[in-house]
């Protein structure tokens, strides 16, 4: 039987910002290992972006070696505890399992969170870099989110002096201002991220490059490479009436006042947040149900995920999406809203939405929501989260000439090389691919880390 | 990020000669900085009221007017700001445009004052109309007349100058000759007067708008304003935009969102301030 891993309990943890999935136990974690057949030819592997030994580490892990499992892992994941946490494992290593034909496959996920965790709590020995061994070049890594977090940690590891430059003061990205502290605690972030400090990367927050610094500037100052993973920052809105009312938040906004800025520990940290006691958060991705669960925790009555699709469409993981219901969100589908209205005061009051129908399927695979006429319906709200995506952020990319950009705005990249069409300059994760997931972003930024190692090893070898 | 100079301008207007040479190298009329002062503080947009490229320093202007801003007003020269990060926004384009009209409301003589030395330097003549409630709250006096074929004042309370709203000179000036542009930084109640007389001249004018903002970069969208009947980012598309085109009414609505919040966080550091005393 695969191990359910214990979780606050949802009538509590509504009701707080604690982590909410709680980790395996020692016994836990040793008898969900033993569940693994070790395959000769593991498929988990081929499953996992950033090709960890998975077979290897849970076999360290029965023999009762914590630590060397834990070093197994980092030998491809620099942040083991991100990734046990926020992974879709489902959909990949774990998809793979053979065990997941007939029964449920191993808890992959949860073990690498265990491996990490017990890093963590027993001080373990972090791989370290002392600052000369670095002597193969240096190395700009823009952006310090899950990309730029694993380019410049692999960078590291290959003798490469990597320096992240990090707009905001914190460094992390989405880990930081977008995942919230029950999913993801920030204790966490600083932890793997000062793991990546032992390594030798050098960290530099309130550097917006484009801005403060240009790509052409790095260059000239010493770097002999840079990579972009600046992500897809920029969000969407639904372009409809009455999007600027008062009470309306982008999710970016919400979830940044609440994660980054703390906004949910008011007024001892200063940035303040606002929530109705009726919120409707329009979307149903992770990020919706991020939005969601922390409007509930900081007190809102009741909150709704409008989606114009069905559940099935629901881009969301599971997990997340039975999190979510378990702690009381209500889930109206097929609901589109078409029009905000507000007070006198330009306070948002209403949405006013709009049925759907599935219809024929898209562009996307997914069948298309079509409004059913005559079936307007008013919800009373006095917030509104867009949670509908995010697009690139242009500020480095106007900066930059010369960078190619595809149709959608993204950085335009060979994909085996990831270079882009200046050279010398590599990109990788959402800046390139349009939003995505965390663990895809890290495998981007270990295949650039590679690609900048062979590009920087040909050019010394031709300037011999 | 440390203080080299501070100068009280008027009762809770404090000017900061900040070193960030990084920032001042790159800085242009229009630009702002984010800094957040602590480490339980909020990331607070400032102007960049002035810069030094040779000596690295960037010049900013706040005024006291919440817990945070009562806060950095606090600091002293020595100290450091905890984050500082820009140039972020759009830089003013300079041009020769022949007279230009600065009209400045309170605090906005600080962000417009780039933007009137630029012109200048340009070779633009400069009128500047200059109001704020009461004489002592006029601030930057020197630095505009400096650069001004013309200065007036206004005061609300009749203190100094001409006793009422900054816009009656700027009718009266606009009615009188010919101007290219009017640049109107202030509250937004006497930015939306100054486009309003502005249009009525038919004179091109440009405001200079202060939405509340999170990071500054483009990626919260919470100091998005309304121009032209677009949405747009006052961050990264502002903070300039054409007067003419822009919802003052929206933005006043927005700017008044948190007033309860920011009433009650300032509320209790005074008292703390108090208990300390």
């Amino acid at each position: 039987m695969r191990q359910q891993m214990p979780k606050q309990d949802p009538a509590v943890r509504r009701t707080n910002f604690d982590e909410v999935a709680l980790g395996f136990t020692a016994e836990q974690a040793l008898a969900e290992a033993k569940r693994c057949l070790n395959c000769k030819k593991p498929l988990c592997v081929q499953g996992c972006p950033v090709e960890i030994d998975i077979p290897q580490f849970i076999t360290l892990l029965v023999a009762g070696k914590p630590d060397q499992a834990l070093a197994k892992i980092k030998e491809k994941n620099s942040l083991p505890a991100i990734c046990g946490r926020v992974c879709p494992q489902e959909n990949q290593c774990e998809k793979q399992c053979v065990l997941g034909r007939k029964g449920e496959p191993v808890a992959i996920g949860a073990l690498e969170r265990y491996c990490a965790d017990w890093g963590r709590a027993n001080q373990a020995v972090e791989p370290s870099c002392e600052p000369e061994c670095a002597v193969k070049g240096k190395v700009a890594v823009v952006g310090s989110g899950p990309a730029g977090l694993t380019a410049a940690a692999d960078l590291a590891l290959m003798g490469y002096r990597a320096t992240l430059f990090e707009s905001l003061h914190a460094p992390g990205g989405v880990l930081r201002y977008g995942i919230p502290e029950f999913r993801l605690p920030k204790a966490i972030v600083d932890y793997e991220v000062g793991n990546l400090k032992k390594l030798g990367v050098e960290i530099k927050t309130n550097v917006l490059v484009g801005k403060t610094i240009t790509i052409e500037e790095l260059f000239a100052t010493g770097y002999e490479a840079v990579f972009i993973g600046t992500g897809a920052g920029l969000p969407y809105f639904l372009d409809i009436p009455g999007e600027n009312l008062n009470g309306v938040y982008s999710a970016n906004e919400f979830l940044t006042r609440v994660n980054l800025m703390k906004a949910y520990l008011f007024p001892e940290y200063d940035t303040p947040v606002r929530i109705g006691k009726r919120v409707a958060v329009v979307g149903a991705g992770n990020v919706a149900m991020d939005a969601a669960r922390t409007a509930l925790r900081l007190g809102a009555e009741t909150v709704s995920i409008v989606y114009r699709r069905s559940r099935a469409e629901m881009p969301a993981r599971r997990e997340e999406i039975e999190n979510a219901e378990e702690e009381g969100v209500v889930f109206r589908l097929l609901t589109n809203p078409v029009r905000l209205e507000g007070d006198e005061r330009g306070n948002l009051t209403t949405m006013i939405c709009q049925k759907m129908a599935l219809g024929e399927p898209d562009a996307s695979g997914r069948r298309r929501p079509v409004p059913i006429p005559g079936s307007e319906e008013e919800l009373p709200v006095d917030t509104v989260i867009v949670a509908v995506g995010q697009g690139p952020n242009p500020i480095l990319l106007q900066a930059t000439t010369g960078l190619a950009l595809n149709k959608r705005g993204y950085i335009e990249v060979d994909p085996e090389t990831m270079m882009t069409s200046i050279p010398g300059v590599f990109a990788g994760g959402d800046i390139v691919t349009g939003a995505a997931t965390v663990i895809a972003a890290m495998g981007a930024g270990k295949k650039a880390a590679r690609a900048i190692d062979r590009y920087l090893a040909a050019k010394k070898e031709a300037g011999k | 990020m440390k203080i080299i100079d501070k100068k009280q301008l008027a009762p809770e207007i404090v000017r900061f000669i900040v070193e960030a040479p990084q920032i001042a190298k790159k800085a242009q009329p229009g630009h702002f900085i984010i800094l957040r002062y602590k480490e339980n503080g909020e990331r607070i947009p400032l102007t960049i009221a002035d810069y030094n490229r040779e000596k690295g320093t960037i010049t900013l202007v706040c005024q006291g007017i919440g817990k945070s801003t009562y806060e950095i007003n606090r600091m002293e020269v020595g100290d450091s700001f905890l984050d500082l990060l820009g140039p972020l926004g759009k830089a003013y384009p300079i041009k020769k445009l022949g007279t230009v009209v600065c009209v400045a409301g309170g605090l906005g003589v600080a962000p417009l004052y780039p933007k009137a030395k630029a012109l200048y330097e340009a070779g633009n003549r400069i009128i500047s109309l200059i109001g704020a409630q009461r004489k002592e709250l006029l601030i930057m006096t020197e630095e505009m007349a400096a650069i001004s074929a013309e200065i007036h004042f206004s005061t609300d309370d009749g203190s100094f100058g001409h006793h009422g709203f900054i816009t009656e000179p700027l009718r009266q000036v606009l009615a009188r000759e010919k101007v290219d542009e009017v640049v109107a930084v202030g509250p937004v109640p006497m930015m939306a007067s100054a486009v309003k007389v502005a249009r009525e001249f038919n004179v091109p004018v440009v405001v200079s708008l202060n939405a509340l903002m999170v990071d500054g970069t483009g990626m919260c969208g919470g100091c998005r304003v309304t121009v032209g009947g677009e949405t747009k980012f006052c961050c990264v598309d502002g903070p300039t935009f054409d007067g003419a085109a822009v919802d003052f009414q929206e933005l006043l609505m927005r700017q008044r969102y948190y007033q309860e919040q920011e009433k009650e966080a300032f509320h209790r550091c005074k008292l703390e301030e108090a208990g300390q005393e």
